[in-house]
């Protein structure tokens, strides 16, 4: 980028048609977005800091991830970054996530 | 319970939501595994992840629906909702809030449309989640450059003497178009002039249904 400008900085940039679709969320995607409005409220993240997580991933991030993909990865740093948990701790939980079934709901432990 | 499906239902004997039933992705374990640790260390309780769904699920374009038909039959209202938006949210029993909101009022000379050309910052307290096209990069990028071309891919053209301004939203405060009321409505109680002020209408990128249209 020339201006100076960063990849979300994109008001005024050239773009394509706009496609007005929509679509209901998903329940894991209702979870990251309650999970990161409990996180704000306990004083863990702020949404700051989810901007900061989503800007630094970059243009790839935006093209390749879901919305709430990108958001869960930002949480997750955020939480990181504030000592909820280790990525040790965190990197076993998702194995032993992955270890209960093949669906979301099988892995959902209810 | 039935024996036939039994893949398909939960313990509860419920049927998954078919979000439930893909494959597992990383980040859905990722999602599952954040939400376990913050319950174990303290942080939240599952019954709070639960409360915040339901408070998710029932905002809807509907509550700005109201605000929208009291605005336009309550002029101390409207008044108000000028003045401090966030103020008349509370007048109207919604949610505040954490960011001030702006009401912004269509005439026969002015057209409002609202974007977030850096994130996807959308008045969730009276209109619920964006759509999915609100947090694109057309509509981001587009709109603060050729607005009325963009209107026009919503199937909104707004005649020539009409000025259009385009709100981009920050951080800190959110913005709701007032559409201008439709034609023909004169002496409508608010219940029915909210059934013609669409999600879209508050965004700004189309008006509000003409009452000819008025659902049922």
């Amino acid at each position: 980028m020339t201006d100076g400008r960063r990849w979300h900085d994109m008001g005024g940039r050239e773009a394509g048609r706009v496609v007005p679709e929509d679509h209901d969320y998903a329940l894991w995607e209702k979870r990251v977005d309650a999970l990161v409005i409990l996180a704000t409220t306990t004083g863990k993240m702020n949404v700051d800091g989810l901007r900061r997580v989503l800007e630094d991933m970059g243009e790839d991030a935006f093209e390749t991830m879901s919305y709430y993909e990108r958001w869960v990865a930002s949480l997750n740093q955020n939480l990181l970054e504030a000592g909820v948990y280790t990525p040790s701790e965190l990197g076993e939980r998702i194995a032993a996530v992955q270890a209960r079934g093949e669906t979301y709901g099988d892995a959902s432990n209810g | 319970m039935p024996h036939d499906h039994h893949d398909h239902l939960s313990p509860s004997g419920h049927p998954y939501r078919p979000d439930q039933d893909g494959p597992l992705t990383y980040w859905q374990a990722m999602e599952i595994a954040i939400r376990e640790l913050m319950v174990e260390k303290g942080i939240v309780t599952a019954a709070q992840v639960r409360e915040q769904i339901d408070a998710m699920d029932a905002r809807s374009p509907a509550q700005g629906a109201a605000f929208v038909a009291r605005f336009w039959t309550d002029p101390a209202f409207r008044d108000l909702a000028l003045r401090d938006g966030s103020n008349a949210c509370a007048e109207m029993g919604f949610e505040v809030g954490p960011m001030r909101l702006i009401a912004l009022e269509n005439t026969s000379r002015l057209h409002n449309v609202v974007v977030c050309t850096l994130c996807s910052c959308y008045p969730r307290n009276l209109l619920g989640l964006p759509p999915d096209w609100y947090k694109s990069r057309a509509y981001r990028s587009r709109t603060v450059r050729e607005p009325r071309k963009v209107l026009a891919e919503f199937g909104t053209i707004l005649p020539e003497g009409v000025e259009l301004r385009v709100h981009d939203s920050t951080a800190d405060m959110r913005y709701i178009v007032v559409p201008r009321r439709p034609d023909g409505t004169d002496g409508w109680q608010p219940d029915r002039l909210a059934k013609l002020v669409t999600r879209d209408s508050m965004i700004g990128v189309a008006e509000a249904l003409p009452a000819t249209e008025a659902p049922a």
